[in-house]
């Protein structure tokens, strides 16, 4: 790093002058710092042993590495246009991290891919939810896809989701029609 | 020593050697996954080291044109991402 860093201090011949070569350097070591951070996450992630350490992996090169890069690639263009939309690349990055490491814990936890006795402290061990995988790991195929979006939709109020499974299931085969499903889980959460 | 434009792009090329050698270990990690959480997880980071390199790429060239790329991209892997993630078969988790 300092190897790359220290002969920017000398302006070399160069028809950017000696600001653009600095800026060069610097986006360049940014960009080589994020490399090696994807990197190291790229091997904590064929070597941690289960699905949620294998997230903790996983966030450097999308959250941390992609930034650094971004950066550097902003300092190497140095447009406007092009700026603002790695800006934009970014940010978007940092607002929809979160949302798919959510949804991919959420399930994660409910199935097996967590290593229980690798857990120190299991907070969510006391929700019936969360340790249950539910009444629908033993479903026939045919309903697997309207279990994934109930699943998905009432994660705030899980309580009754085990409860109104056999009620959908009664209300499907009963009318047969669509939005049967839909009701009659609408009504067994009141 | 030589010119140090020549360094950077040199550093840069190394920088896209070892992203294509992360990459190979994360597809290594979705093939072998056991559970689809694994391999959706693995996809996320190969989707992020793929907008990396396109970056670096654009950094090496000087040519912007890659950058509304990055943009599309970005979008779509989260839009994959999420949607494959609502349908992975609770309980299971694959």
């Amino acid at each position: 790093m300092s190897a790359v860093a220290s002969p920017a201090a000398s302006p070399p011949p160069d028809p950017d002058g000696a600001l653009g070569v600095v800026l060069d350097a610097v986006g360049t070591v940014s960009i080589l710092l994020g490399v090696v951070l994807t990197l190291v996450a790229s091997i904590g992630l064929l070597s941690l042993p289960d699905v949620l350490s294998r997230m903790h992996a996983a966030t450097k090169p999308q959250v941390v590495g992609l930034l650094l890069v971004v950066i550097g690639g902003a300092l190497h263009l140095r447009t406007n246009v092009d700026v603002w939309m790695l800006v934009l690349v970014g940010a978007f990055q940092l607002i929809t991290a979160p949302v798919t490491a959510h949804v991919v814990g959420r399930l994660a936890h409910r199935g097996d891919g967590v290593r229980r006795d690798l857990l120190h402290v299991d907070e969510l061990a006391d929700s019936a939810d969360e340790t249950d995988p539910g009444p629908d790991s033993a479903e026939t195929d045919g309903d697997d896809e309207d279990g994934g979006e109930d699943g998905g939709d009432g994660g705030g109020d899980g309580g009754p989701a085990p409860s109104h499974r056999p009620q959908e299931a009664a209300g499907r085969s009963h009318d047969g029609r669509g939005d049967g499903a839909v009701r009659s889980s609408l009504d067994s959460t009141e | 020593m030589s010119s140090l434009p020549a360094l950077l792009d040199a550093v840069l090329v190394v920088g896209l050697v070892l992203l294509g050698l992360s990459a190979l270990l994360v597809v290594v990690r979705l093939l072998r996954g056991p559970s689809g959480l694994d391999r959706l997880v693995a996809l996320d980071v190969l989707v992020a080291e793929f907008l990396c390199g396109l970056v670096a790429y654009a950094a090496l060239t000087g040519d912007s044109s890659l950058v509304p790329v990055v943009v599309a991209i970005s979008l779509v892997g989260f839009l994959g991402s999420t949607t494959v993630a609502r349908f992975v078969r609770r309980g299971t988790g694959r």
